[in-house]
């Protein structure tokens, strides 16, 4: 039986390797910002006829409200046009300025968002994260204890800057419903987490004389790993028929999900457990 | 014994197959039920019908200071602008002290609606001097009309008894003398008076449709806004993209739920094809939920109801791994589901009380939006808790009391 706790320093690796990357995306680079944290228009818009983009564009730029990256296609005959805040006037002169320069005009949507609206959503985001941590830390300390709920949030911690890296090297747009995602993220990872941690917890009360916590740890894990890859399947059946089929504005969110889940069930078999038995070690060192 | 087992669990099947149909299936003996296929009674978000999402905020201005009272009056102006739109289910709803969120859904030109809803309609009629001699507040009925004789598209203004008083007045000492006619500032007409008008009733012309009237008559009935609301944040979406999305999530939404489904009767067999009627009559009690409750289903929500699947799924997978292991340590099936149920849900509970946390830290720091999402996946969870533990265990019990399945290989082991 392949012993997961052994090579325990393998799986903390092969984290590293995913995160620092990402990490140095972070801070070197930063994160390719929407609207929703950086206000500013995103129109989108449905062309009855076919045209080029460069004529898309130039109608943007000569009216004087481009931002960058302005005009991207989105489908056969669909349009991304990103601008400064637009008031109701100029969002109007915009399609009425296309209907002339370019033929009928089919407006799909059109988000505005102000500044300080972005500001607003940047510090719910981070406030809601630590808040949302928070509370799982002393639910686990209550219903197992603190080490693992330590262990549990170092996970969590682990699935966020691998799908902020990602988000990063590749520069894919965040908008507000990545928060979202990643509270999902946190949500499914943490459950997964904790399935594992019960096993623990029930097979602590049979614990042999001899067994080591990391022979104990061991066998948890290979319990619970039909359920782990079991669930996981299910959970990416419906992501990627959703990333696929569903509808176009949420694919950013559904593919944060498909990292996250992905991620945060590596973390909770690699990293949770073994994070846990180490800190325990520790404690029995220090005494 | 085995025969009424049997029959229970054939009328179990036969009922959620019912559910099922009468949810989604229109087939034509429903055509003369309103209220059938039922499924087609969730509430659409604006994201899935076409709409607009607006976040106003009142800005103060040298001679209109933004007070509890002024927001008050204008949430009230906004109200009957939208009511004689005739938009259903609005939603109009003061956040914090200067902010109102407005949401309409299923309209043709929400980018429109944007526009004549924050326009703040201030009517004056000025004498040639530029001093105010009457208001808008001074209106008892605005109508638009077609003149029978010239054609000519107007709107016919009625003076309340104070404001006909005023009227007159002012019409009097202004004979042969011009009467400036603004609105917002902006000076529409200046008509010059033939003679004192002593009825309270005056009209504006030079429209170019009759909407275009009708418009703006809704606009001076409902009043002037008092104070100036500017536009903080706006989600726009058209008729088109909505119809898309929903379309494209109900595809989504069947393939994956037909995934999960074969899966699990592909890898669990018997247990399998129970969890897989229990997955369907999750969905469908969730589905009743959310239209008994009036909750609107918006694309995250949509997409928070299938990942709740997900877990409802794991929570039959988490137990029938139980269930699997009890049978391997050699005890009779119907004790292996007993006491797999039981040690099964401690997992389940806390699992998913975790994931419980997560939805409402969600409710209460994300927009109206992600809103949507926590609550489909926080009523999910908790209604996925609840299947597995009675009816997934209950129809456990059944097949294997009608034991025509005693090979413990049949359960996946």
């Amino acid at each position: 039986m392949f012993n997961f706790m052994q090579h325990r320093k393998i799986w903390y690796i092969i984290s590293l390797l995913v995160i620092l990357p990402g990490l140095f995306s972070m801070v070197t680079r930063g994160f390719n910002l929407g609207i929703d944290f950086i206000g500013g228009n995103l129109v989108e818009v449905r062309l009855e006829q076919d045209v080029k983009i460069e004529q898309v564009r130039s109608v943007v730029e000569g009216l004087g409200y481009a931002a960058s990256n302005n005009v991207q296609k989105s489908g056969t005959s669909d349009y991304l046009i990103r601008t400064r805040e637009l008031t109701e006037e100029e969002s109007a002169t915009l399609i009425s300025t296309l209907e002339q320069k370019v033929g009928e005009v089919n407006l799909l949507r059109n988000d505005r968002v102000g500044p300080v609206v972005g500001r607003e959503i940047t510090i719910n985001a981070i406030l809601s994260l630590l808040v949302a941590a928070a509370l799982m830390l002393v639910y686990i300390t209550f219903r197992f204890e603190f080490k693992q709920g330590v262990a549990a949030v170092t996970a969590i911690l682990h699935d966020v800057l691998v799908v902020l890296g990602i988000f990063s090297i590749f520069q894919i747009e965040v908008n507000s419903a990545l928060v979202a995602a990643i509270l999902t993220i946190i949500g499914y990872s943490i459950n997964d987490t904790i399935v594992i941690f019960d096993r623990i917890r029930e097979n602590l009360r049979m614990r042999k004389k001899r067994e080591t916590l990391e022979d104990l740890v061991n066998v948890s894990l290979w319990q619970t790993l039909a359920r782990s890859i079991n669930t996981v399947m299910t959970v990416l059946f419906v992501l990627l028929a959703l990333y696929f089929l569903g509808g176009t504005t949420i694919k950013t969110f559904v593919l944060a999900l498909l990292i996250g889940v992905t991620t945060g069930m590596y973390s909770s078999m690699f990293n949770a457990s073994p994070i846990w038995v180490d800190l325990k070690l520790l404690e029995k060192k220090a005494k | 014994m085995r025969w009424s087992k049997l029959l229970s669990m054939a009328a179990i099947i036969l009922g959620i197959v019912i559910l099922g149909i009468t949810a989604a299936v229109p087939l034509p003996i429903f055509k003369n039920i309103p209220w059938l296929p039922w499924g087609n009674q969730t509430i659409l978000g604006l994201d899935l019908q076409g709409g607009v999402h607006v976040v106003l905020e009142a800005k103060d201005a040298p001679n209109a200071k933004v007070t509890d009272e002024s927001m008050k009056r204008a949430q009230a102006v906004l109200e009957r602008r939208i009511n004689e739109t005739g938009v259903s289910e609005p939603l109009i709803q003061r956040q914090g002290d200067r902010r109102i969120i407005v949401e309409l859904a299923g309209i043709d030109d929400p980018e429109q609606a944007v526009m004549d809803l924050i326009q703040p309609a201030y009517l004056e009629f000025k004498n040639e001097l530029g001093q105010t001699i009457i208001t808008g507040a001074d209106l008892k009925d605005a109508l638009e009309a077609r003149d029978p004789n010239s054609g000519q598209v107007e709107v016919d203004l009625t003076f309340t008894k104070d404001g006909t008083t005023k009227f007159a007045q002012a019409t009097t000492a202004n004979v042969g003398k011009p009467i400036g006619i603004y609105l917002d500032n902006e000076l529409l007409q200046n008509p010059v008076v033939q003679e004192p008008i002593t009825n309270g009733q005056a009209r504006i012309t030079g429209y170019e449709s009759l909407e275009e009237a009708h418009t703006i008559a809704i606009l001076l009935r409902s009043g002037a806004l008092p104070v100036q609301l500017d536009v903080m944040e706006k989600r726009t979406v058209g008729p088109q993209l909505g119809q898309d999305s929903l379309d494209r999530s109900i595809n989504a939404g069947i393939v994956g739920i037909v995934a999960i489904l074969v899966f699990m009767l592909v890898y669990y067999r018997i247990p399998g094809l129970i969890a897989d009627f229990a997955l369907i009559f999750y969905a469908l009690v969730v589905l009743a939920i959310f239209i008994g409750i009036h909750a609107t289903m918006t694309l995250p929500g949509i997409a928070g109801f299938l990942l709740s699947l997900g877990i409802a799924v794991d929570a039959n997978v988490i137990i029938f791994e139980r269930v699997k292991e009890e049978l391997r340590t050699g005890k009779s099936i119907r004790s292996a589901i007993d006491s797999g149920f039981k040690r099964g849900f401690v997992a389940v509970f806390d699992a998913n009380v975790t994931t419980l946390i997560a939805a409402v830290v969600l409710y209460f720091f994300g927009s109206s939006m992600i809103r949507g999402f926590a609550v489909t996946l926080s009523i999910g969870i908790l209604v996925s808790m609840f299947t597995a533990i009675t009816l997934t265990r209950w129809f456990l019990h059944l097949a294997a009391a009608i034991n025509v399945v005693k090979d413990p290989r049949y359960y996946g082991a």
